[in-house]
């Protein structure tokens, strides 16, 4: 039996409705004066980020802190994976430790897999985000949010997402936000929309369990959810579009676009917003965004993962899927070829 | 975990200690016995343990407004995160914790729960009542207190005590999770479980 959390794709529907559900206890500890549990005591979590990420780190050690767990936290800057060392070569020496989970954020698409898989570590594996991949519990908290938001709080309970119609906008091609978003939310029975310039569309998006669209007036009306993409700019390496005017104008979001969808539709965003080029001040700062409570959100769903995955002598979530392979597209490196050399 | 058919030849193989009538009775004298120690159970608030001690919480809840005409508050705490034994099972997934809206400060909490062994579900549920609140007093009001205690602790409350051998389980069925309510006692079967 698996006990890491790679990908979204991994996921039963029975296995992400008892995340949800967990998750839905865990944000109950939140509103308590002690917001503290004792479930991980004595456990060791490892925090691993090769990239920066403040806002995924500190809602994994708040989410570790609150189930009592040891928390150690790596950056490789200043480390000495910037004098060279491998990722092999880390994970041993966390090994050695007796570390019981690591939280690895990687640049290279597939090295939460390889550590998970290679044998050098015996921990459990989180990914919190790798490379163009896969970022399973941000799809997490978003199916939360969207449960709580569309289902209800406590009428949610065993819910999953069916019948909801879910539109993703905007940087698809960078965004592993995305990929994850739609692997999970097909699992929950959501069908999900995909909006974004022709140029920013992976290839071997047709395999994917969702319909694409390039024009986002046309599918806003029929949406129970917006979720803009930030636009990774630090990832592209070639004019994907005109101008940023031109992306705004066609693919941001505006009152007035905001205005066409339904009344009980939300407006969702992972993080961190780049004010007026995919979303406008006003439609960030509407009742209708979901982006602080996404925050508040995940949190609650890192516990519930790190519960299911660590809280017994063996995981509760399940992983009876076979690998999904629909999501590696043909300009990333696959996560079974990536070597330890290459991983630096 | 247990088969159908498993709980089918339990059922056929058990002895019921208490019927439906029974329990009612029972649960009307610790209501009142509540109502004596309590002094007219103005602060009581009740806390049910899932999944059977909630229901049994309820029930008590409306015994007792029956006898003092004020609706007591009633929530559920589920101790699973407080438990010693996690790391020897696979995590189970959580019931429902409920704190009535005035909290717990200063009231006298009265824990229910259907049966009362080892005491370590009682210890992890007095951890989780640590970071809830401030109670004045907690008591401990079980359905059937079948010995075998690991832990210093007692029930305020007992509705019957019913002296058990380790080879047996208890097991009670109430109408609202079972279809039904009843007290079986049976022999162990190879995994262990019934409490």
């Amino acid at each position: 039996m698996q006990r890491h959390l790679i990908s979204a794709a991994d996921l039963t529907r029975d296995d992400a409705v008892l995340i949800l559900d967990t998750a839905e206890e865990m944000a109950r500890v939140a509103d308590r004066p002690i917001k503290k549990l004792p479930t991980l005591r004595g456990r060791t979590v490892v925090n691993l980020f090769f990239e920066d990420s403040t806002r995924t780190r500190i809602s994994f050690e708040a989410a570790e802190k609150r189930l009592s767990a040891d928390v150690i936290n790596f950056t490789a800057k200043g480390s000495s994976v910037s004098k060279g060392e491998s990722l092999k070569d880390t994970a041993q020496t966390l090994e050695a430790m007796g570390v019981d989970a690591v939280v690895i954020r990687h640049g290279a698409s597939g090295a939460p897999y390889r550590l998970a898989t290679s044998g050098w570590i015996d921990a459990a594996v989180i990914n919190a985000g790798d490379g163009t991949h896969q970022h399973p519990t941000q799809a997490l908290l978003d199916a939360f949010t969207m449960r709580r938001r569309l289902v209800g709080r406590d009428a949610g309970i065993g819910q999953d997402l069916s019948g909801k119609r879910i539109t993703i906008v905007g940087d698809v091609l960078h965004s592993r936000v995305a990929r994850s978003n739609v692997d999970l939310l097909h699992t929950l029975g959501a069908e999900v929309t995909l909006v974004a310039p022709p140029t920013l569309v992976p290839v071997g998006v047709e395999s994917w369990p969702c319909e694409i669209s390039y024009d986002l007036d046309s599918t806003l009306s029929k949406s129970d959810a917006v979720m803009m993409l930030r636009v990774q700019r630090e990832r592209m390496n070639a004019a994907f579009f005109p101008t940023e005017r031109e992306y705004s104008r066609r693919y941001g979001l505006d009152g007035d676009r905001m205005a066409k969808m339904p009344e009980h539709a939300i407006v969702m965003h992972p993080g961190p917003m780049v004010r007026g080029m995919e979303i406008t001040a006003e439609v960030a700062d509407s009742g209708r965004c979901t982006v602080v409570e996404q925050v508040a959100n995940g949190v609650s769903i890192r516990m519930a993962v790190l519960y299911l995955l660590l809280g017994g002598n063996e995981p509760a979530v399940t992983h009876t899927r076979p690998p999904v392979s629909h999501h590696h597209p043909s300009n990333e490196r696959s996560a079974h070829t990536i070597s330890a050399d290459e991983e630096k | 975990m247990d088969t159908e058919q498993d709980k089918r030849q339990y059922e056929a193989d058990a002895r019921p200690v208490l019927e439906a009538p029974d329990i009612a009775r029972v649960l009307t004298r610790i209501a009142h016995e509540i109502v004596e120690r309590a002094k007219g159970a103005d602060d009581v608030v009740l806390l049910g343990i899932p999944t059977r001690g909630v229901f049994l919480a309820r029930r008590l809840a409306v015994k007792l407004e029956e006898i003092t005409g004020r609706t007591i508050p009633v929530g559920s705490l589920d101790i699973t995160m407080y438990r010693d034994d996690l790391r020897m099972h696979p995590p189970r997934a959580l019931a429902r914790t409920d704190i009535p809206g005035d909290g717990l400060d200063g009231r006298l909490v009265v824990l229910v729960d259907d049966v009362l062994f080892s005491g370590r579900t009682i210890r992890a549920a007095l951890d989780a009542l640590n970071d809830i609140g401030r109670p004045r007093a907690v008591q401990l009001a079980v359905l059937v207190d079948r010995g075998h205690r690991e832990l210093p602790i007692r029930a305020d409350y007992v509705g019957k005590n019913l002296p058990t051998s380790l080879r047996e389980t208890v097991k009670v069925q109430l109408a609202e999770e079972d279809g039904r309510d009843t007290v079986l006692l049976g022999a162990k079967r190879t995994s262990p479980g019934g409490e």
